[in-house]
């Protein structure tokens, strides 16, 4: 037994070949919401600095608690001014970060700091300006990348996750915490499950939240409002799903880099995936 | 089973990526982009005008914005800009319990008007519980009593070439160096014309509050709280807004915020 895989390790070599792993329309809806996203987040938080609280509900309680996070500054025991984060009523001290931020001898006074925004100064106006100009362009590469995934069978093929798949997650997590990566032709099952997580649930639900904070919208989608439970539970989960995206932003870098930077970025750019193939010793290639 | 390796050279690159994302700084490398006036900014807020006409293509010109039962009524109606007006003429109708107030209606109407409280008042009224949106986030629901800005705009006789409301207002806001600037605001005839455009002098069965914008404010219920002008002093009708202020539409839209606050 052991001598006939030895054998037949022994007729097996690796062969390197590039494959054409990402068609064109991935590759530049990719690119397009990796530049609207960095946009929308950074005005984003622009926008959340002029009222950083998130409450659950239609309106916000002033003269009652339905808030679930808070970031502001307040007036420490020793008379400086201290960030204070408050999240579902537990308080932490975020000085320096959140709250109150900048160096020692020019404090700045608001919930995110200066290099989290755009612009890096307090400006509503402006972050709503960049904002929406981005949230047109996130929509409208989501809508065409939906119209040409359906079409072209990305969505099948790629993304949605198959029986197999869903079973094969226990090994594939495993492996991933291994750093064992399998380079192949299509994706395994954590990334089907992830994309389709972020494609297709996630970015969906940050248009719909968005629209939902429109008082325009409102107007004209009322049900939108009530299927997210109220205008500040709709702001709230917008929130969240950027927290979301910035965590798979976080451990899509990190995978981009554990699996070989070189050959993911020139996949992404020119579509050219390396992958190595076994080949029998002098038999037909497969 | 084989052991987790991480091996030096991924130890390096997983050091390499955390410290990437530390840097995310220089953020303020784009604020020239984005400063007032600056083309690349011009050129994004484009993205408001088609807001303005997707909205009014998907929305309809009676639409209601959604009303609230008298439950949802759970605290007072935050004020917000100005709450408490320095003018002199203003501190003075204020004293007199506003008694000397008089709406002027002009502009491109057949008929200006001159109307007292008592005379707005005795017209039709409207009642509606609504949730007021604030552009910095927040949201507050009140009832507001007033009188359909079409009666008004119906009584006065607006020309056909009238295509703004604009509302000139008691409170004048400090900008500093520049001094005080009067408020004002713009809405198009079709907000002007909506049910639910009120001129209210009442909120939470009470009269309307200094704080508020006593005696007179707008309610334009599908767009943002900065369109709702308080301390309305005359409304005038206008076939262009470039008359107004620097304008843009508005006191706000005038320092940059877009002026269709639907969204």
């Amino acid at each position: 037994m052991a001598t006939a895989i030895d054998k037949k390790r022994h007729d097996i070599h690796l062969q390197r070949t590039t494959i054409r792993r990402h068609g064109l329309m991935t590759r530049v809806t990719h690119w397009t919401w990796a530049v609207a996203l960095f946009f929308l987040l950074l005005s984003g938080l622009q926008i959340f600095n002029a009222h950083p609280s998130l409450y659950i509900g239609e309106q916000s309680g002033f003269a009652f608690d339905n808030s679930v996070l808070s970031i502001r500054a307040i007036k420490g025991a020793d008379g400086n001014a201290e960030g204070l984060t408050t999240l579902f009523g537990r308080s932490i001290d975020t000085t320096g970060l959140f709250g109150v931020s900048g160096p020692e001898d020019s404090r700045a006074y608001q919930a995110f700091p200066g290099w989290l925004t755009v612009p890096s100064y307090h400006d509503l106006a402006t972050g709503r300006v960049v904002h929406f100009f981005f949230a047109w362009l996130f929509a409208a590469t989501f809508i065409s990348w939906f119209a040409a995934s359906l079409i072209n069978g990305h969505l099948r093929r790629d993304i949605l996750p198959t029986f197999s798949d869903i079973r094969g997650l226990p090994g594939s997590f495993v492996d991933h915490l291994r750093f064992r990566f399998h380079s192949g032709h299509s994706y395994n099952g954590l990334q089907k499950i992830s994309y389709a997580i972020v494609l297709l649930v996630l970015f969906p639900l940050m248009i719909l939240t968005g629209l939902t904070m429109s008082p325009g919208m409102n107007a004209a989608v009322p049900w939108l409002t009530e299927i997210f439970g109220g205008r500040q539970t709709a702001r709230t989960i917008h929130f969240a799903v950027m927290l979301l995206l910035v965590g798979f932003f976080a451990i899509h870098i990190f995978m981009v880099f554990a699996a070989g930077p070189i050959n993911e970025m020139r996949s992404m750019v020119t579509g050219r995936y390396r992958i190595d193939r076994e080949v029998a010793e002098g038999g037909p290639e497969r | 089973m084989s052991r987790i390796i991480i091996n030096r050279r991924r130890l390096l690159t997983a050091a390499g990526v955390a410290a990437s994302t530390l840097p995310l700084a220089g953020c303020d490398a784009l604020d020239g982009m984005l400063s007032s006036g600056a083309t690349a900014r011009d050129a994004m807020a484009k993205a408001n005008g088609l807001t303005y006409r997707v909205q009014r293509f998907l929305i309809g010109a009676d639409s209601l914005a959604k009303e609230f039962s008298e439950s949802e009524i759970r605290q007072g109606q935050r004020p917000n800009g100005s709450t408490d007006p320095t003018d002199a003429t203003y501190i003075a109708l204020r004293d007199a319990g506003f008694a000397g107030y008089r709406l002027d209606v002009g502009g491109l109407v057949d008929r200006p008007l001159r109307l007292s409280l008592d005379e707005l008042r005795n017209m039709p009224s409207r009642t509606q519980i609504t949730r007021h949106d604030c552009v910095e986030g927040w949201s507050c629901i009140a009832k507001w009593t007033g009188v359909p800005l079409a009666a008004v705009l119906d009584e006065a006789g607006a020309k056909p070439e009238a295509r703004y409301v604009v509302f000139r207002c008691f409170d004048t806001m400090n900008l500093g160096l520049s001094g005080d600037v009067a408020y004002y605001e713009s809405i198009d005839m079709l907000d002007a014309r909506h049910p639910q455009t009120i001129l209210a002098y009442g909120l939470n069965e009470e009269p309307l509050p200094v704080e508020n914008g006593a005696p007179l404010r707008v309610r334009v219920e599908r767009q943002l709280g900065y369109k709702m002008a308080k301390y309305i002093r005359s409304i005038e009708l206008a076939s262009d807004l470039a008359p107004y202020g620097q304008g843009k539409g508005g006191f706000w839209e005038d320092l940059g915020y877009d002026w269709y606050a639907g969204i």
